[in-house]
């Protein structure tokens, strides 16, 4: 109701309102503005004084780059219709990555809370692969699999698997024990245990593993191309890098900036549709 | 009087690496059809581990349990339990709630859902059928649970201090509330308790078990002689009183 009223108008709102909480709404509002308002200047304004400074030589744009070559680099990128192409490789590895590692760490985390011997005894092995920096894999993925999206999503799986599993886990073992017993008490089995109570109740964990996860798939597609692609938009950077082209590095650095946020903002979506709904 | 449950020199002893713990030693109790018992005792001594153990959640050490003759192996469809709080799952409906213990048996037929809603409507809930549980108090979401329990039709209740986490005042009336649909359902129920004036209240006998291991200490016969009566009526008996005093004394509880 509340965060509806935020929302609208402020001159929607009935008349039954008291004149001391029109007040607040309004203060509310003004201060939400002013946030969002302080948030765009620190943006205009950067970008301006990176496109200032550039322009009056201040700072050297072959090293630092700026805003209006960035555009006409996308331009050009686009023009010759490798743009999409980056974009789209990028994204295809994230996703892949992203729905594997959300998948397979919450099935093993099942199999986990299922069965207290392998738990017991996969615990070591938990720990230690999750406290290995990951991208130490990379070169044994490579000879593995071979310099192609396999290995980049693989090196995906390696950076999310171990933490979603840790992850999800937690949050079956967090639920009320009373709850599992609610369910026995009605004769349930583990299986009804695990589809009445254990995964339901968890949906908020493994939403916010899906949250996690979103950064780490990206770390592990980025860090992946830099390592063996021929495309994306790890590539670009790398590639733009090794030929002094600053430009393309921070054309691609900003369009990796707008896919990741776009993606979180998926998942939050896809939060609210699945969660808010209910729990209101 | 049929006897419903018949308990027999029932023990528990919990194994554990620092030793064993003797939770309950040689109960034996017989329950009658329709009636309501309480078992009230100090903290630790047992009782939920009494009432699992009637559930056929748990097996005894040693002893046996009866239902209806038939000695209790597990889970039976005969036994329902009522839980301290309501664990009414925020993700379901009150309906789907209410219909959880039908699903786990898969028994949800047209003439199942057809009682759960009879019930919702008799004790004034059928409102809230597809509401999320946050949307109801505490005595109607205490009621929700019960009405979960009584759609699969059990004839016993165990109920473990099913009303603790209620405030005071919602509290008494949910003990009205809820001891007026068992007596309408003519349900028997076992309650544990650490409230004696609760126990007092509701019951026809309220049976003290000592301290851990828990066993029979004594059974208090409640009869007020009360035309329709509710835990409310009896607590202003002026006999209750005496008889709060006596299970109080024999509780021996030191502070
Ligand atoms: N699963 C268990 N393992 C070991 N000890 C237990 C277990 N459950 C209960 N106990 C012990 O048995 C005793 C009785 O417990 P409980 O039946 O819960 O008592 P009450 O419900 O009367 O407070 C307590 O001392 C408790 O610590
Ligand atoms: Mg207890």
């Amino acid at each position: 109701m509340f965060s509806l009223r935020q929302k609208d108008n402020s001159d929607l709102v009935p008349e039954t309102i008291s004149l001391e909480h029109k007040k607040y709404l309004k203060s509310v509002q003004r201060q939400k503005l002013l946030v969002r308002f302080t948030q765009i200047m620190i943006l205009v304004l950067a970008f301006g004084l990176w496109e200032l400074l550039a322009s009056l030589k201040i700072v050297d744009p072959f090293i630092t780059s700026q805003p209006s070559r960035i555009i006409k680099t996308i331009n050009t990128l686009y023009q010759e219709g490798a743009l999409l192409h980056h974009i789209y490789i990028t994204c295809l590895e994230t996703i892949i990555g992203f729905v594997l590692g959300t998948v397979l760490g919450t099935v093993i985390a099942i199999i986990l809370w299922w069965s207290d011997f392998i738990s017991k005894v996969a615990e070591p092995y938990l720990v230690i692969l999750n406290s290995l920096p990951k991208i130490a894999l990379g070169p044994i993925f490579i000879v593995w699999i071979g310099a192609g999206p396999a290995a980049i999503i693989a090196m995906t799986l390696a950076i999310s698997l171990i933490v979603t599993i840790l992850e999800v886990l937690n949050g079956f073992l967090v639920i009320d024990k009373e709850k599992i017993k609610l369910v026995q008490t009605f004769g349930g089995t583990k299986l009804q245990v695990m589809t009445k109570v254990i995964l339901p109740a968890s949906l908020p964990t493994i939403i916010n593993a899906l949250k996690i996860n979103v950064g780490l798939s990206w770390v592990g597609v980025i860090v992946g191309e830099f390592l063996v692609s021929k495309a994306g938009l790890g590539y670009l950077i790398v590639y733009g890098g090794q030929v002094f082209k600053l430009d393309l590095v921070m054309t691609s650095v900003l369009i990796l900036c707008i896919a990741a946020a776009l993606m979180y903002q998926g998942v939050v979506y896809l939060e609210k549709l699945l969660i808010t709904r209910h729990r209101e | 009087m049929k006897v419903i449950v018949e308990l027999q020199n029932i023990g528990m002893k919990y194994q554990s690496l620092n030793g064993e713990i003797p939770a309950l030693e040689n109960i034996n109790l017989e329950v009658y059809e329709g009636e309501f018992v309480s078992i009230v005792g100090p903290s630790g001594c047992g009782k939920s581990t009494l009432l699992s153990i009637i559930s056929g959640l748990l097996a005894p050490t040693s002893g046996n349990v009866l239902i209806e003759g038939e000695q209790v192996t597990g889970p039976s469809k005969k036994v329902g339990y009522m839980l301290q709080k309501d664990h009414l799952f925020d993700w379901r409906t009150i309906m789907q709630n209410v219909l959880l213990g039908l699903e786990i048996q898969k028994s949800v037929t047209p003439s199942a859902k057809q009682y759960a809603e009879h019930l919702l409507r008799t004790y004034g809930l059928i409102e809230f059928a597809h509401k999320y549980p946050s949307q109801l108090s505490g005595g109607m979401r205490q009621r929700a649970a019960l009405i979960r329990t009584l759609v699969t039709n059990p004839q016993i209740l165990l109920l473990d201090e099913a009303f603790s986490a209620l405030d005071y005042q919602t509290r008494l009336a949910v003990n009205d509330d809820i001891y007026d649909i068992i007596k309408k359902e003519h349900k028997t129920a076992i309650m544990v308790t650490h409230d004696i004036a609760e126990s007092i209240s509701m019951s026809d006998r309220v049976i003290v078990l000592t301290r851990r291991p828990g066993t029979v200490k004594s059974v208090h016969e409640i009869n007020f002689q009360l035309d329709n009566r509710t835990p409310l009526k009896s607590r202003k008996v002026p006999k209750f009183q005496n008889v709060f005093e006596c299970i109080w004394k024999e509780l021996d509880v030191h502070v």
